[in-house]
């Protein structure tokens, strides 16, 4: 069970929100590797959205793509004048212009639809936690079907069905994961919703939606974070791969993973930088949000130091 | 037990059909698969014609229940673009996808397993944070960024295996195989490696989690106490231990990994079901969606409710609080 759970009320209104944040952040700090994570995550997001002062090249702007610039070799200097650090993709895009774009959409993408499923999701799990009984059974019933199905397949199924563009890939995202938050929340919710105070507040003539909401959902928040910082790194790593088989967004504005399909052709030709480097950023992204959210995973866990 | 029998049968039939209504509605909804079919250039007599024959002028509901009857004998239709029967086409794939996803397995079992018991059995040994740390990147690294490095690595700079294709087959019991010769095998290696990634990192983590559990338990201890040989103790009583739940995960993860197969058969052209999903996807092949989609549904049901009859066999408990 959690530990909020577990506290006596008194103790939690006597314990301030900076105290129990810094109690936190020292767990957390105990591994490096977090901490270090954590600090390449700030700098991704920094360089996400300074995207436009960072970068020597607006990769949108088709009219300032130049095609004799096309599959430059990382470090050329190009006809703007300047060294393509990372080299140049097959439209001319400097390609260390091209990832800090990258980043900025599967970033956006990523959180977007981590935000909308986290909502979605805890609102579902919330409310078959509190209602139980048959609503309670049949909302369970679909989150656990779908939880039985790989993410991936129904993310394709459905961007296959609504067509490209950026909601219809968002909304792809949501569907494919609001599942593994209401499954969470509905677990730590029911935990919480047997409980003395939450029967309490159900005999006095409070409202449903005030008890789910002051009562409930704040008690039931810890496991969810872990869960909503995996999602993030998912639904990024899962918008790649769509982009990847062509199924993201169009490619005048690439994100990550369609800059990695973009030059995958060319990886066989031995122009490796087109699709590595990206790719590169991507993992980077990926791994430290996974790393961070391992750490959290650890802190918030009940059982730790026994 | 017969009631709950009944009744997850019954709950399994549901899901079924309104999926069916789903992804026929869905699939319905993109494109307009007369432009696809018909050649720009018709008139518009051969294309009204056309447009009859296959039943577009009809309204949606006729259109799905004509579907379902269909499909009830056994006709999913046409390919638009293969132009023969959309079962054909999809169990002419089947071998290839089902090769590469027991190819994946293997190589998971035989490489995991073994490196889980041993990140286990010595829990704070360096060599087993580094296979810890492998685990969490099989996990968190997308599989089509891997299947990328893989081939740039061995194809393209090493020259040591294909990049892509099948490669040749032989036929054993009329199916055409790949793992026979070795030239077939040059070809099924990567790929398979691809898709193993993900169990790998699984199979490792619940590994180490049950000789763990093992290893503390008395009858392990009873086991040294009586003078048996370490690999007997581990090779013995820690692995049977672990077998159980390695199994149970390992059956309800080949379904996941067929699913997975889409994106290391689009790295690796290889010609399996997932890259025909992909392919009629950009081409808009209708039929050939509807009839994988419901196929895959009906894959993910079957596997649920073998697993949900299981454990009821298993444990009343879960009979008693289910049926309520």
């Amino acid at each position: 069970m959690s530990t909020i759970g577990d506290t006596k009320v008194d103790d939690i209104k006597a314990e301030t929100w900076a105290s129990r944040l810094g109690d936190f952040w020292r767990d957390f700090a105990e591994s490096k590797v977090a901490v270090v994570s954590l600090l390449v995550i700030a700098a991704i997001i920094f360089v996400a959205i300074f995207a436009p002062l960072l970068s020597p090249q607006d990769p949108y702007d088709l009219a300032r793509l130049d095609l004799f610039d096309s599959r430059l070799r990382p470090g050329t200097v190009g006809s703007g004048g300047y060294v393509h650090v990372l080299g140049t993709d097959a439209a001319g895009r400097d390609l260390l212009s091209a990832i800090f774009y990258g980043l900025r959409i599967s970033l956006m993408i990523g959180l977007l639809a981590g935000l909308l499923a986290l909502v979605i999701g805890m609102t579902i799990g919330l409310v078959a936690a509190y209602r139980g009984g048959r609503v309670e059974a049949l909302i369970m019933r679909v989150v656990d079907l779908q939880l039985s199905m790989p993410a991936i397949l129904l993310a394709l199924v459905l961007t296959a069905m609504l067509g490209q563009g950026l909601w219809q890939l968002v909304t792809a995202l949501v569907v494919a994961q609001y599942a593994y938050f209401a499954r969470t929340i509905h677990g730590s919710a029911s935990a919480e919703r047997d409980k003395d105070y939450i029967e309490a507040a159900i005999a006095t003539p409070l409202p449903a939606h005030i008890i789910l909401l002051r009562h409930l959902l704040p008690n039931s928040l810890p496991p969810l974070i872990v869960v909503a910082t995996v999602q993030v790194a998912s639904a990024i790593a899962l918008e790649a791969t769509l982009s990847f088989l062509g199924l993201g967004l169009p490619l005048t504005q690439p994100s990550l993973g369609a800059l990695i399909a973009n030059g995958f052709q060319y990886l066989l030709s031995g122009r490796f930088w087109i699709s590595v480097y990206p790719g590169i950023a991507l993992v980077i992204t990926i791994v430290s949000i996974n790393l961070v959210a391992d750490q959290v995973r650890h802190v918030l866990n009940p059982r730790r130091g026994q | 037990m017969l009631g709950f029998f009944i009744q997850r049968v019954f709950q399994a039939v549901i899901v079924v059909v309104v999926m069916s209504i789903l992804v026929f509605l869905g699939v319905y909804a993109i494109g307009n698969p007369i432009d696809v079919m018909i050649d720009p250039a018709a008139t518009q007599q051969i294309r009204d014609t056309l447009i009859r024959q296959y039943g577009f002028d009809r309204p949606l509901w006729e259109q799905y229940f004509v579907f379902v009857g269909n499909v009830l004998q056994g006709d999913f239709g046409q390919s638009f673009v293969y132009r023969v029967p959309v079962l054909d086409l999809i169990f002419s794939r089947l071998p290839a996808t089902f090769e590469l996803a027991l190819g994946a397995m293997l190589i998971a079992s035989v490489i995991g397993i073994p490196l889980g018991i041993w990140a286990g059995y010595r829990p704070r040994a360096f060599s087993s944070k580094a296979i810890m740390a492998l685990s969490i990147l099989g996990f968190s690294l997308p599989t089509f960024w891997v299947g990328l490095l893989l081939v740039m690595t061995f194809a393209v700079q090493l020259h040591w295996l294909p990049s892509g294709g099948r490669g040749p087959t032989s036929d054993i019991l009329g199916i055409p195989l790949s793992f026979v010769t070795p030239a077939g095998w040059s070809y099924i290696i990567l790929p398979a490696f691809n898709l193993a990634l993900f169990n790998l990192g699984l199979l490792i983590r619940l590994a180490r989690a049950g000789t763990l559990e093992a290893m503390s338990s008395d009858y392990v201890r009873f086991a040294r106490a009586q003078g048996l040989k370490e690999s007997k103790v581990v090779g013995l009583h820690v692995l049977k231990n672990i077998a159980i739940p390695i199994v149970t995960v390992f059956g309800l993860e080949f379904g996941s990994t067929l699913a997975f197969a889409v994106v290391t058969e689009t790295i690796f052209n290889w010609p399996g079901v997932g890259k025909l999903i992909i392919d009629s996807i950009m081409v808009l092949d209708r039929p050939v969606m509807v009839a994988y989609l419901i196929l895959v549904v009906l894959l993910f049901v079957i596997i649920n409710l073998v697993v949900d009859l299981l454990y009821g066999v298993l444990d009343p408990r879960i009979r008693a609080r289910r049926a309520a």
